[in-house]
């Protein structure tokens, strides 16, 4: 049987609470909104990227716990990381809630928390949200949906 | 006799509804969801289906599958006259006049459709209107922008209150000449409203409009009666009238569909085809192109048997016993806001809660086994008008019990604690 403990474990109700580098970005590089039209999350992704490093990373939004958690964490962990890298952790992430991915896997770090998802299907969305829209603006593109 | 003297004191003086006798009759209620037992809540989306139904669903897939309207072997006929007693059942269901204005349709979706498409094209012109309401399902809203777009008649649609009720003083004001169609829910999915219909027909008809009334939240809980209500077009969906998924049903004046050109070409709806001409069927054959689905046809009319052997009153009467009971507890939940508290209401309580977005709501209360609607409920336009991106709702059935509320009051009180540590 499901633990909803795994789900909501404490990191993720207090990254919830108070998400961290939630705020607007007036000297943004890079942006992108997301969208998840299942269940109406939003949120705009900011970064500053100097010579392909993600100097400074912000979004805004509202969404549920995991979608909010998961945006604070991201942030956390992009923070400081190449653009090559980011997109690597954007496939362990990936992996990590939709597959089998090694929740112990030293990349992931504080990311590992989101590991519980995988167990809830309706909710794999709301994870991954941010990191699409976090891809999209890498990749220079305006919009990010969950579809 | 027991059972009426073990009544809750708290409970009005009326006679005791036997909802554990009907619970019976529902397989699916013994399910367990997470090791619980299931508490549905989201009969708003859909109810669970009696076995009466189901088990006509298989005796007609066992003993009479065939084609309708045109065998002349016994199964056909059989099937036919099954189906066609079905259209009986729905008529008398609705108090129409006739067989003839009921036409079956895969759901209230696909019978708005139907009148959007059909009427719309036929009557409407550019700078004619469409009157809708801001407590809207998608589907009483896009058939009509379809319309609208291809006509160039315009939207315009009454505003809701804080409350959630219809501003009818804006309605009135909205209605004119030019109005040409009314479309408006009778009972909302999302807030539970029940809006003065009778009021609406009224004023529409003396505009010189008609106006089509969106039934599905309203068929399971309150008797319809088409000619009292005295509305043009009533839509509604069998699934969330205790039948199976895939059939509705449309009611549309005689007059009205004899005029209306048809929806959908194909077998059925005609009388003679040729490469030069076709000559239509008559209503309501001449909506119903193509095989049907009538295993779930027949189904629909073993679920209105099933329901008036209950008695839609006492079904009602039950619900609102239920959604007193929730409301009640409910407003003693800090931080608790019932979205939708008009004064007439039907078995929905909508609700948010302080901090804790909806879709957080509903896995927890899934995970105690209660199963609720969370979303913008496909009435994006309501969500917008509260400033909210969605709101956890239960609705109830004449199966649920106050212990299945008491459930939910507790699990929401879960919710409360996972986000308080």
């Amino acid at each position: 049987m499901m633990d909803l403990n795994d789900l909501y474990r404490e990191v993720i109700v207090d990254h919830n609470r108070s998400p961290r580098n939630f705020r607007m970005m007036d000297d943004a590089t890079n942006s992108a909104d997301g969208y998840n039209p299942l269940c109406g999350d939003r949120l705009t992704l900011s970064m500053k990227i100097e010579d392909g490093v993600i100097r400074d990373i912000a979004f805004q939004g509202s969404g549920c716990a995991i979608s909010t958690a998961s945006a604070s964490l991201m942030t956390e962990s992009l923070k400081g990381k190449s653009v090559a890298e980011a997109e690597m952790l954007f496939d362990r992430f990936h992996k990590l809630i939709t597959a089998d991915g090694d929740e112990n896997d030293p990349a992931l770090g504080k990311l590992a928390v989101l590991a519980g998802v995988r167990q809830y299907p309706a909710r794999i969305k709301c994870a991954t949200l941010c990191w699409h829209a976090a891809n999209a603006a890498l990749h220079g593109e305006k919009n990010a949906t969950t579809e | 006799m027991t059972r009426a003297m073990t009544l809750d004191a708290s409970r009005p003086a009326s006679p005791a509804f036997p909802v554990e006798r009907y619970r019976a009759d529902f397989p699916i209620l013994n399910v367990r969801v997470h090791g619980r037992p299931l508490v549905y809540l989201d009969n708003a989306a859909t109810t669970q289906k009696p076995r009466i139904v189901i088990d006509t669903e298989r005796r007609y897939y066992e003993q009479i599958n065939a084609n309708i309207h045109r065998g002349i072997h016994t199964l056909s006929e059989l099937a036919t006259q099954e189906y066609e007693q079905a259209r009986e059942k729905v008529r008398r269901f609705l108090n129409a006049r006739s067989t003839r204005e009921i036409v079956f349709t895969r759901g209230t979706t696909e019978a708005i459709n139907l009148v959007a498409a059909s009427f719309g094209r036929s009557r409407l012109k550019a700078g004619d209107e469409i009157l809708l309401t801001g407590m809207e399902h998608h589907s009483n809203i896009v058939p009509w922008q379809f319309i609208a777009g291809q006509t160039g008649a315009v939207l315009k649609v009454v505003p809701i209150d804080e409350r959630g009720e219809l501003v009818m003083e804006e309605f009135h004001r909205l209605l004119s000449p030019r109005t040409r169609i009314v479309a408006v829910t009778h009972v909302s999915n999302a807030l539970g409203t029940i809006n003065p219909v009778m009021e609406i027909v009224q004023a529409a008809h003396a505009a010189g409009a008609v106006v089509l009334l969106d039934g599905a939240q309203a068929v399971a809980h309150v008797p319809v009666d088409v000619q009292a209500l005295n509305c043009d077009f009533y839509a509604f969906s069998g699934h969330k009238l205790y039948a199976p998924t895939g059939i509705g049903a449309l009611y549309g004046r005689e007059a009205l569909l004899e005029a209306m050109p048809p929806y959908q070409g194909g077998g059925d709806m005609i009388k003679a085809v040729s490469f030069e001409k076709t000559l239509y069927n008559d209503p309501p054959y001449k909506f119903e192109a193509g095989t049907p689905n009538i295993a779930g046809t027949i189904g629909l009319g073993a679920a209105i048997d099933y329901v008036q052997s209950v008695g839609l009153e006492a079904m009602g009467a039950h619900e609102h016993e239920l959604l007193a009971h929730a409301t009640e507890r409910a407003v003693e939940i800090p931080g608790l806001r019932i979205i939708g508290t008009a004064r007439r209401k039907g078995a929905v309580l909508s609700f948010v809660l302080d901090g804790i977005h909806p879709h957080d709501i509903g896995t927890i209360l899934d995970h105690e086994g209660v199963a609720i609607r969370t979303g913008h409920h496909c009435a994006m336009p309501v969500m917008t008008r509260y400033g909210l991106p969605a709101t956890a709702r239960a609705s109830f059935a004449f199966y649920n019990t106050r212990a299945e509320v008491d459930a939910l009051i507790a699990a929401i009180g879960i919710v409360r604690e996972v986000f308080r540590r």
